[in-house]
């Protein structure tokens, strides 16, 4: 029997950092179900399916929930977590760095872009005008 | 037909040790003494333990180096981690291999010293990242549980004042329980006042961290009247898990428990009106406040006002975590056993002080990681069976 071969290499895992390093934020859709999928995956989680492939995501979001975390001013100050459901469907862990993190509320539209967190490239957010 | 576990397997031992800060021990040193106090007060010792369970945060090889430390010649070792709700997840596996005649006399034990050893108390390895997550420092667990809190004021309109009750409650079951760390009364505005650490909680709205350990022995029913203790029987148990990263729980203010307590209640043939006292893993108030609604006890978005009214606090008819729980007696970094040992003092009917009056059928709700697994198990005295 010869080996089982989902998807060529690299993987889904690297495919998407090198999206992320050429400043594109990509997500996978599923052609079996038609599912969005965050964060990347070599099955997809909701049919079982290996035909993923890739688009790029509009990058508009709703926050779904948020915290501050307290920090003392001299470790870098309180910050915003929060999550953002993504128009196309998935939801991850993100932070808005754009505003006070008081005024990050459940349910303020959201976009996308893409920066830096401890020196690693990552898919921030920052608060978008309703509509 | 009944199902083949309910009934199965007992409690037989018990063992806790001291709560607090147990310095100049390592996390060994605490669950050997739990384990020797479970096995004492059964009458046993590590020579008559054929089947291990046991799980800390990244030890890997920790059910070999603890059957060592113990001198335990196994048929079955286990060290299994879902999170805290690990060693109710234990209860579901000793009794597959006690009630199948894999092993004989199941040993389940937890030491850790978080307290006063930190990480390394907890047996703590290198972290496993996760990178879609931890890069953005949630601080987790607090913060994904603090998001679950935030939606849930969201969604249901739950109150700053709900949450604190969840606290006010424990501290007021500790206040009964000479065991317990925290034991001086507090009220509603303390906690919305006490230093914020991911909103919306604050200091009292999260666990506690202590060094602490137990441990308990299970074994076949059919021998569970030869030991001198009575016995404390599995009704029914159910697991289930929703994700592992927060961002991947399908609907953040619906736990797993949804999924668990059927199976649990289905397995014990009881219904929820049954239960005489339950313990909940109450890492943040918010947990207690999710755990009653999942298991039916109100509707979705009314566990803020059920645990207002005083159901769960003492004189109330729904009487949740009575030793004081994570929040207020102990919580050294996994807790899940925790709640079994007290669900098997108030059925044996020791809980002094705090004893629910004719306890027959306790529920005991392990969570662990970030919301992310829930085992729900069910006990009962020889009368319950
Ligand atoms: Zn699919």
């Amino acid at each position: 029997m010869s080996g089982n071969r989902t998807f060529d290499s690299p993987g889904p895992d690297s495919v998407y950092r090198a999206a992320l390093e050429n400043g594109a934020f990509r997500i996978q859709k599923c052609g079996g179900c038609g599912a969005h999928i965050f964060y990347p995956r070599a099955i997809c989680p909701a049919c079982g399916s290996t035909d993923l492939g890739w688009v790029t995501a509009s990058g508009k979001g709703t926050v779904y929930s948020t915290t501050i975390v307290r920090q003392k001013p001299e470790r870098g100050g309180d910050y915003n977590i929060c999550l953002v459901d993504l128009e196309e469907g998935p939801r991850l862990i993100s932070r808005v760095v754009d505003a006070p993190p008081e005024e990050v509320r459940i349910g303020r539209p959201v976009e996308a872009f893409i920066g830096e967190l401890d020196e690693e490239r990552v898919v921030l957010f920052r608060l978008a005008e309703a509509g | 037909m009944a199902h083949m576990l309910r009934g199965a397997a007992a409690v037989v031992g018990l063992g806790l040790t001291e709560f607090g800060t147990l310095p100049e021990r390592s996390h060994l040193e605490v669950m050997a003494e739990a384990s020797h106090g479970a096995l004492s007060d059964a009458g046993l010792t590590v020579k008559d333990v054929d089947g291990l369970f046991v799980s800390n945060f990244a030890s890997p090889f920790l059910a070999l180096q603890s059957a060592e430390y113990l001198g335990i010649d196994p048929a079955v070792l286990d060290s299994t981690n879902i999170g805290g709700s690990t060693f109710v997840s234990h209860v579901q596996a000793a009794a597959m291999a006690l009630a199948t005649g894999v092993c004989n006399v199941a040993l389940i034990a937890y030491g850790s010293t978080a307290r006063s050893g930190g990480r390394a108390g907890q047996g703590r390895g290198p972290q496993v990242r996760t990178p879609y997550e931890d890069v953005y420092r949630p601080r987790n667990p607090i913060g994904s549980y603090a998001m679950a809190a935030a939606r849930h004021m969201h969604e249901f309109g739950t109150t700053r004042d709900q949450l604190s009750s969840v606290a006010v409650s424990a501290r007021a079951w500790a206040a009964k329980n000479p065991r317990a760390e925290m034991r001086e009364p507090i009220t509603v505005e303390d906690v919305a006042n006490a230093r914020m650490i991911c909103d919306p909680f604050t200091v009292l709205d999260c666990c506690l961290v202590s060094d602490g350990g137990a441990a308990i022995v299970m074994v076949r029913s059919e021998r569970a009247g030869d030991f001198p203790k009575p016995p404390v029987y599995l009704l029914g148990i159910g697991m289930a898990m929703t994700h592992d990263q927060i961002a991947q729980m399908p609907d953040i203010t619906v736990t797993a428990v949804a999924k668990a307590a059927p199976r649990a209640f289905e397995m014990a043939e009881v219904s929820r009106g049954d239960i005489d006292v339950m313990e909940f893993y109450d890492a943040f108030t918010i947990n207690t406040i999710l755990f009653l609604e999942d298991l039916g006890f109100c509707a979705k978005g009314e566990g803020g006002a059920l645990v207002e009214s005083g159901a769960i606090a003492p004189g109330g008819r729904l009487p949740v975590n009575t030793n004081g729980g994570g929040l207020s007696c102990v919580h050294p970094g996994m807790y899940g056993l925790f709640t079994v040992a007290e669900a098997v003092e108030q059925l044996r009917g020791e809980a002094e002080g705090r004893q629910v009056e004719g306890a027959e059928i306790a529920l005991c709700n392990g969570n662990g990681g970030k919301l992310s697994s829930q085992v729900t198990a069910i006990f009962g005295t020889g009368a319950a069976v």
